[in-house]
């Protein structure tokens, strides 16, 4: 079984991580994913100087979203004696998660509660809610 | 806090130029600004708008229009046959989710709008249609049409040859393609052509790019607070734009770039609306650009006259053929670069088809050029169109919208503002990227670009429009004399990169990533 751990880096994505970690110790033979989705929009605006500076700071938010949640998180899998991979991904969290999951045909999407509230939330929804009622596979949103 | 200042700040100098001594001293260094600069930029401009021997057509109009069609020939009318491929490109349907976080096709072509829509819609096509008539509008639009082949042109070969350095930034624009491309191909002399090109783009984003929207800018401004000098409007905007460039104010830019669509789609509507509520006088409308586009309807120089203006405005509002948008346009992050080709088409479209458009028939309709009812031809007044209220440039636009919507010219002026806010920021990158392909890239050598490019605000603002505008054009066609050489030496590259492109996109190599 493959498990994908969508973690956000606040509180519920360490409890989503906690309860993936969990099942898989159940299931057995799993293989868990963790995905760090950083918000990122190609319809966005940006200035010229931006541009030309793009790559080189889509290196640094990468390597710092791996620094400060994807490899903390792994490591605690990989002492538990987990099957565990992370990565990075730029995009809208709620499509790049499911996108993930079809392209690693993964069994379930585990992430934590909404973590972001306020107004934005309410007009949007927020990325939880967005997976939950368009993802493609089976999600499990941990409270 | 900050703003809390600028206003006392502007409060207290508005004080102090009303005491009358005062403010005579500062009209004569508006006036000394003036009249030096026009002495000093006089002979350039001569030279670069000399007309054809034995005709009054200016040869570097020929030029471009000569180019933009020997391009449209050249790649088999691309803008018509890969408009809908371009725009989806633009939607990212061909987009690697892969390389999500790069800049995306979408990015690279609202950032080249930015700098592109702006002061040369809204004001230049008030100066075209202000000379030229309402036929001048047929011509932009043709001209608007042919341009988006050189923008093709350009754009792909700017991102072709950009500069990719060791810690992941770019550099790229006619400079790069010229010299590098050049030395590809065995060809002398694309050092000195890159050179060339550097020096008029530092001077093309020292006038259009700063002095003549530093200068429409005041005009919109005085026009609302009452006349007071330019060097005050022009130390405010210089010190903006300062604390953006030197400062790394990143709020300020990143406010304007995303207010700055907002006031495109808004002038848009308005101008539709417009439009929509004269709707039985769009007919009549068409009728004064085609009838106007050829006989000119009593305007100075005829026909010829509103062709000569129709070009002009259109090369200057949508720069294509420039070289300006290749700087822009290269930071995408690409496998093809004739995607990004493809992409910066649809920039003269969205520019001079249909927002230049707008304008002119906005214009037009509003009833705003005086005509004679015995003959149907235009009253002139000097070689200007006679105006209701004598108004030319932005404030004949701003008449017009205000004729139909009495409180848009506000809306306007803050658009205005903002416009060429937007448009400073776009060409000090694209000054500073020849800068330092002239002088090294480096701290020191970035700042004295910068310092001298918050003075020439300060400047353009304190000058006249005549001899701001006719510079700003001077330099701006100057770096396209360069670029278009550089283009006609390069193209071939360009229509191999097409030729393969198309075959893989035919072959279902090249597919959608959406579904």
């Amino acid at each position: 079984m493959k498990l994908i751990i969508g973690l956000d880096g606040h509180g519920s994505g360490e409890r989503a991580l906690k309860f993936g970690q969990n099942l898989a110790s159940v299931t057995g033979n799993c293989e868990l994913l963790i995905v760090y989705v950083i918000e990122w929009s190609p319809f966005s605006f940006q200035t010229p100087e931006e541009n030309a500076e793009r790559h080189k700071r889509r290196e640094e938010e990468i390597a710092l979203a791996m620094e400060r949640v994807v490899a903390p998180a792994l490591e605690s899998l990989k002492k538990a004696g987990m099957n565990a991979r992370g990565m990075v991904r730029h995009g809208n969290v709620a499509d790049t998660l499911n996108a993930v999951a079809s392209d690693e045909k993964a069994d379930q999407i585990i992430v934590g509660r909404a973590s972001e509230g306020g107004i934005a939330s309410r007009i949007f929804g927020s990325a939880t809610a967005n997976l939950v009622m368009h993802a493609d596979v089976p999600v499990t949103v941990v409270a | 806090m900050k703003k809390f200042n600028l206003g006392a700040m502007f409060a207290l100098l508005m004080g102090v130029i009303s005491t009358p001594a005062l403010a005579q001293e500062a009209e004569s260094l508006d006036a000394k600004v003036n009249a030096i600069f026009a002495t000093i930029t006089g002979p350039f401009v001569s030279l670069i708008f000399a007309p054809i021997p034995g005709t009054s057509f200016p040869w570097i109009v020929m030029w471009l229009v000569i180019a933009a069609t020997i391009f449209t020939l050249y790649f088999g009318f691309v803008q018509f046959r890969f408009f809908k491929h371009s725009i989806e490109l633009v939607k990212g349907d061909y987009a690697d989710p892969n390389d999500a976080g790069e800049v995306s096709h979408f990015q690279a072509l609202a950032t080249a709008l930015s700098g592109t829509v702006g002061l040369g819609n809204i004001a230049g096509v008030a100066v075209a249609v202000g000379i030229g008539g309402p036929g001048a509008t047929f011509w932009m639009i043709l001209a608007g049409l042919m341009g988006m082949a050189s923008k093709f042109t350009e754009c792909t070969l700017g991102v072709k040859y950009r500069n990719e350095y060791a810690d992941g930034t770019v550099s790229g624009g006619p400079m790069y393609y010229i010299s590098k491309g050049f030395a590809e191909k065995g060809l002398p002399g694309g050092k000195i052509l890159a050179v060339l090109f550097a020096i008029f783009c530092i001077l093309g984003a020292l006038g259009g790019g700063n002095m003549f929207q530093a200068n429409q800018a005041h005009a919109q401004i005085s026009g609302i607070l009452g006349d007071y000098p330019g060097w005050i409007t022009g130390l405010i905007f210089a010190a903006v734009v300062f604390a953006v460039i030197v400062g790394g104010v990143k709020s300020i830019a990143r406010v304007t770039e995303k207010v700055v669509p907002f006031m495109g789609i808004l002038y848009v509507a308005a101008a539709v609306i417009i439009l929509a509520v004269n709707y039985d006088n769009i007919g009549w409308a068409f009728g004064q650009i085609f009838e106007g586009a050829f006989t000119g309807l009593g305007i100075a120089g005829g026909f010829v006259g509103a062709l000569i203006q129709g070009f002009k405005r259109a090369a200057f509002s949508n720069e294509a053929g420039v070289g300006s948008a290749a700087i822009a346009h290269s930071a995408v992050r690409t496998k093809e670069p004739i995607t990004e080709g493809f992409v910066s088409l649809l920039e003269p479209f969205i520019d001079t088809v249909v927002i230049c458009t707008m304008t002119a028939l906005v214009i037009t309709i509003s009833g705003q050029l005086i005509s004679d009812p015995a003959t149907g031809n235009y009253m002139l007044n000097g070689n200007h169109i006679a105006t209701v209220d004598g108004n030319t440039g932005v404030a004949l636009t701003s008449a017009a919208f205000g004729s139909a919507v009495s409180w848009f010219p506000y809306v306007l002026a803050i658009a205005v503002i903002l416009f060429a806010f937007s448009t400073m920021i776009s060409w000090s990158y694209y000054g500073l990227k020849s800068w330092t392909y002239l002088f090294g890239e480096g701290k020191t050598a970035e700042l004295v670009f910068k310092l001298i490019f918050c003075v020439f605000v300060v400047i353009g603002a304190a000058a006249n429009l005549g001899p701001v505008i006719d510079f700003s054009d001077a330099a701006i066609f100057a770096m396209a004399v360069v670029n278009i050489i550089g283009l006609y030496f390069l193209m071939g590259i360009v229509k191999n990169e097409m030729t393969s492109y198309i075959e893989r996109l035919k072959s279902g190599e090249i597919r959608k990533f959406k579904k």
